[in-house]
């Protein structure tokens, strides 16, 4: 069990890949954090020595922004713009694509599943 | 695609006169514009605009967090009333 950046516990993977359960660190971050310690690829988090783990534990402390200050700073963000009352704070209030994407199908992710209109009838053959 | 640096922000140059004038005039004027288009500049903070969305002017105050965004931003142009219950799921 290795605890980095507060309540993460990657498990026996990859370093590499175990990095990406932290919130703000993707594919290339891990990357670069793994060459910027001269981390092999194949070690594995299981296989690092305490020492290593301080070390990743230290450069991600000093140089990255991850998991609750990362969500902050996100919904900052967002509160930022709906609170501006602009276009895009509007589309965040009302739970719609912000990005000017169509909304007359799809747009699933944002307006969330589809809900049945009452009393619409079927086509039927 | 975000605007090359080396043009700076983007503002129909009659606007910076308004503003001028606006200052100048000390009475709390709705500044009226049509130029949707125009980036919000550091010097706009504190003025109140009435920006056209085709139908209105929308006054819109302008604080410091709004700058570098555009003012057609804040002078929504289309009104979405929400959808009416349908009529045939009542009768039925």
């Amino acid at each position: 069990m290795a605890r980095i950046a507060g309540v993460n516990i990657p498990t026996n993977k990859r370093v590499l890949i175990s990095l990406r359960y932290i919130y703000g660190i993707g594919p290339s971050n891990a990357k670069v954090i793994c060459e910027q310690l001269g981390i092999p690829e194949d070690r594995r988090v299981n296989q690092l020595t305490d020492e290593e783990i301080l070390k990743i534990r230290e450069l991600i402390d000093r140089e990255y922004r991850v998991e609750g200050d990362l969500r902050r700073e996100n919904a900052m963000n967002i509160k930022r713009l709906m609170d501006m009352a602009c276009y895009r704070g509007l589309r965040h209030r009302k739970g719609l694509p912000v990005r000017g994407q169509r909304t007359h199908t799809n747009a699933r992710t944002r307006k969330g599943k589809a809900v049945a209109i009452a009393g619409k009838k079927k086509v039927t053959k | 695609m975000s605007r090359s640096v080396w043009k700076g922000p983007f503002v129909d140059g009659y606007l910076l006169n308004k503003a001028d004038a606006a200052r100048a005039s000390t009475r709390n004027e709705i500044i009226k514009i049509w130029s949707r288009r125009s980036t919000i500049l550091p010097q706009f903070v504190g003025l109140t605009f009435g920006v056209y969305n085709g139908k209105k002017f929308i006054p819109v105050q302008v604080s410091e967090n709004m700058v570098g965004h555009k003012f057609g931003e804040f002078s929504p142009t289309r009104t979405f009333t929400g959808h009416s219950s349908d009529k045939k799921a009542k009768r039925g």
